[in-house]
């Protein structure tokens, strides 16, 4: 038997060989995040149309601060829905959380203290789905609406008869409401870039180092490249002074961007490069052949609502962070934009596909929708429709594209 | 002939009143196809499912590689080498065809899969069976045919080295061209030194690709046939419960 391989591996040939490769992929059905991000660019466009405000330096910031929180959620909630499950609790487990921190603080608790305990509340609740879920058999949905249902009651126990607290940590409040230095910004580009560049050189090292056909380098550098005039653009615009009053300068990447990014980061790293992130697809896909192939089924499943719930956790610390207080209705309303925003993005409802960037570009179509029709005045209510419109448009591309990849099953 | 990778002799299993199977002998060597036919109902599922270890025998004794072993779990059976392929398949469709032969046994390095010795290793095992039917070992699996993702099924059992491969009915939901595909692929596997059981309905299959036959008929076997020394009448009597022989002591 030669050491030739003679199988195609999808990584030959020059780089427009793999923009074709792509496209293929693209017309049977696997799109990703592509209606998504088309979707995107069409509501830049048309709203920087008909709004003079929406592409100023301060708006844009305002967006990234606007979606971080929904940001979070939806990649909280993408680890559940791409095992076909769901978790409605996920906002009221986070205001819970939240309400236990701001009121321990008040009465004198130390406030890493108290924070962590929010985390460790997360990982609890997370765990208690996921027992009953894997273990028990109780539908997601209904013990999730369980938790949906009595998390408020909760909080207004905690909260006391005013419903709200105000968050008194400085260190918290920091997360939404202060910039990045304009050197830690291009800094925070630099470390993106060099990672990505870092990330595919290893890939492609390894490929190389066992005897496979890789990408070609230039096509490695096209990307960071790409990554670079982007990313610096964006960074470029969030240091333009965005302040209305010369005497008191903004300016800077808002604190959160950095925060998010890493998060975003770690969480694509575990589902793209760990046996757990593939024990996730999996069990997504196929749980009777995961099983079958000897992966602990209940045990993914567990894990997967307790990261949910962790990640949950962060964004209800965005939310208390960026309005300053807690309400017993915390994470009531938001959760289902969350799903939303997952579904937008290229989430599949039906488990195995997904991914955290997905969920940002959705969560960035939804506070835009909201952003852009607020600035042209467009009633509330308008809003609310639009989206819903936008997500019953993407769960139809999702359920088309499953119905024309899984052609093959009827197929033999 | 050498000796039997896998010998039953004498093996019961009952659900309850009814006697599943009543005292079956089954030799399989290392190297040979055996077929194992039967109607429905004859106990070929039960025989096999006491292989996987998934359903034990109540009685009987069962020696691989001349060692006599109780096959009571699917991880015994595994760690011997004894590989199951169900019709059902077990594949995940969301998953490449590398990422799904290495499933549950993922190689490593620098804490993180290592995707390029999979992917080189999954490229071998194809090509030891002369696989050329997938266009790219990167491909979901949902984008196969039948007969493709049976072919992945079925090398995935060489990279995990298996010395017995229990192939159920591979060949029930295939076109012609297809069907053709993987019965040379079972042959291929059975070239490769490993011993292969194939359960079918199909005699026509049976004829083609195996070297023994082994007819079940209400939980008795019935024969265990020579390939070379017999015909379809002979099998039909068999399976049909007109002929019958004893195996001789």
């Amino acid at each position: 038997m030669s050491d030739q391989i003679t199988i195609k591996t999808g990584q030959e040939g020059s780089a427009l060989d793999q923009i074709k490769a792509y496209g293929s992929k693209f017309r049977s059905g696997e799109m990703g995040a592509v209606p998504a991000i088309a979707a995107l660019l069409l509501l830049l466009v048309i709203f920087n149309f008909v709004s003079p405000y929406f592409l100023t330096t301060i708006n844009i910031a305002n967006l990234f601060v606007q979606s971080a929180t929904l940001m979070m959620l939806s990649a909280a909630l993408v680890f559940v829905i791409m095992l076909g499950e769901i978790d409605l609790s996920a906002g009221v487990t986070a205001g819970t959380g939240m309400a236990v921190f701001v009121k321990l603080n008040q009465l004198g608790w130390s406030w890493p203290l108290t924070l962590a305990l929010a985390f460790v509340i997360g990982l609890a609740t997370g765990w208690f789905i996921g027992f009953f879920v894997a273990k028990i058999g109780v539908p997601s949905f209904v013990i999730s609406l369980a938790l949906y249902l009595a998390f408020p009651g909760v909080m207004l126990i905690i909260l006391g008869e005013g419903g709200v607290l105000r968050l008194e940590v400085p260190e918290v409040s920091a997360i939404m409401n202060t910039n990045l230095a304009v050197w830690q910004g291009w800094l925070m580009l630099a470390i993106c870039l060099v990672l990505t560049f870092a990330m595919g050189y290893w890939d492609r090292s390894r490929r190389l180092k066992a005897g496979l056909p890789a990408r070609p380098l230039s096509l490695l550098i096209y990307k960071v490249a790409a990554i670079g005039v982007l990313g610096g653009a964006g960074v470029y615009i969030l240091n333009l002074s965005r302040s209305l009053n010369p005497l008191f300068p903004v300016q800077g990447v808002p604190t959160v961007i950095p925060i998010a990014l890493f998060i975003l980061f770690v969480g694509t790293f575990v589902l793209d490069r760990t046996k757990f992130g593939r024990y996730m697809y999996a069990v997504g896909g196929n749980p009777e052949a995961a099983r079958r192939a000897g992966i602990k089924v209940a045990k993914i499943r567990i894990y997967a609502f307790m990261i949910c719930s962790f990640l949950a956790m962060i964004s209800g610390v965005f939310n208390v962070s960026r309005i300053g207080n807690v309400e017993s209705s915390a994470g009531r309303a938001i959760v289902l934009s969350g799903v939303a925003a997952a579904v937008v993005g290229g989430v599949s409802l039906f488990g195995g596909r997904g991914r955290l960037v997905h969920a940002a570009i959705g969560a960035f179509v939804i506070s835009i929708i909201d952003n852009g029709l607020g600035l042209i005045g467009i009633p509330a209510g308008v809003s609310f429709i639009v989206t819903g419109i936008v997500l019953s448009v993407a769960a139809t591309v999702d359920a088309l594209s499953r119905k024309r990849s899984g052609g093959s099953l009827t197929r033999t | 002939m050498s000796n039997p990778l896998i010998e039953l002799s004498g093996i019961k299993k009952s659900f309850g009143p009814v006697d599943v199977l009543k005292g079956v002998d089954l030799k399989v060597y290392p190297g040979r196809v055996t077929a194992l036919v039967g109607d429905n109902g004859a106990g070929k599922s039960t025989l096999i499912k006491g292989i996987a270890g998934v359903q034990p025998y109540d009685d009987g004794v069962v020696k691989f590689e001349g060692e006599e072993v109780n096959l009571h779990t699917p991880r015994i059976s595994s760690a011997l080498g004894i590989e199951v392929v169900y019709q059902d398949l077990a594949l995940c469709e969301n998953l490449d065809i590398v990422q799904n032969m290495f499933l549950g046994r993922e190689e490593m390095s620098q804490g993180t899969l290592n995707e390029a010795d999979m992917e080189f290793a999954a490229a071998k095992a194809l090509q030891s069976l002369s696989v050329r039917t997938v266009k790219s070992l990167r491909q979901k699996v949902s984008s196969l045919s039948g007969g493709q993702r049976q072919t992945v099924a079925i090398s995935r059992t060489v990279l995990r080295d298996a010395k017995l491969v229990i192939l159920d009915e591979p060949t029930a939901a295939l076109g012609v061209a297809q069907t053709e595909q993987v019965l040379n692929l079972v042959r291929r596997l059975a070239d490769k030194g490993l011993a292969v059981i194939m359960i079918s309905h199909n005699l026509a299959d049976v004829f083609q690709v195996a070297d023994d036959i082994a007819v079940l008929y209400l939980g008795n076997m019935v024969a265990q046939l020579e390939t070379k020394k017999t015909t379809h009448n002979d099998v039909i009597g068999y399976i049909t419960g007109i002929k019958s022989q004893k195996e001789g002591k």
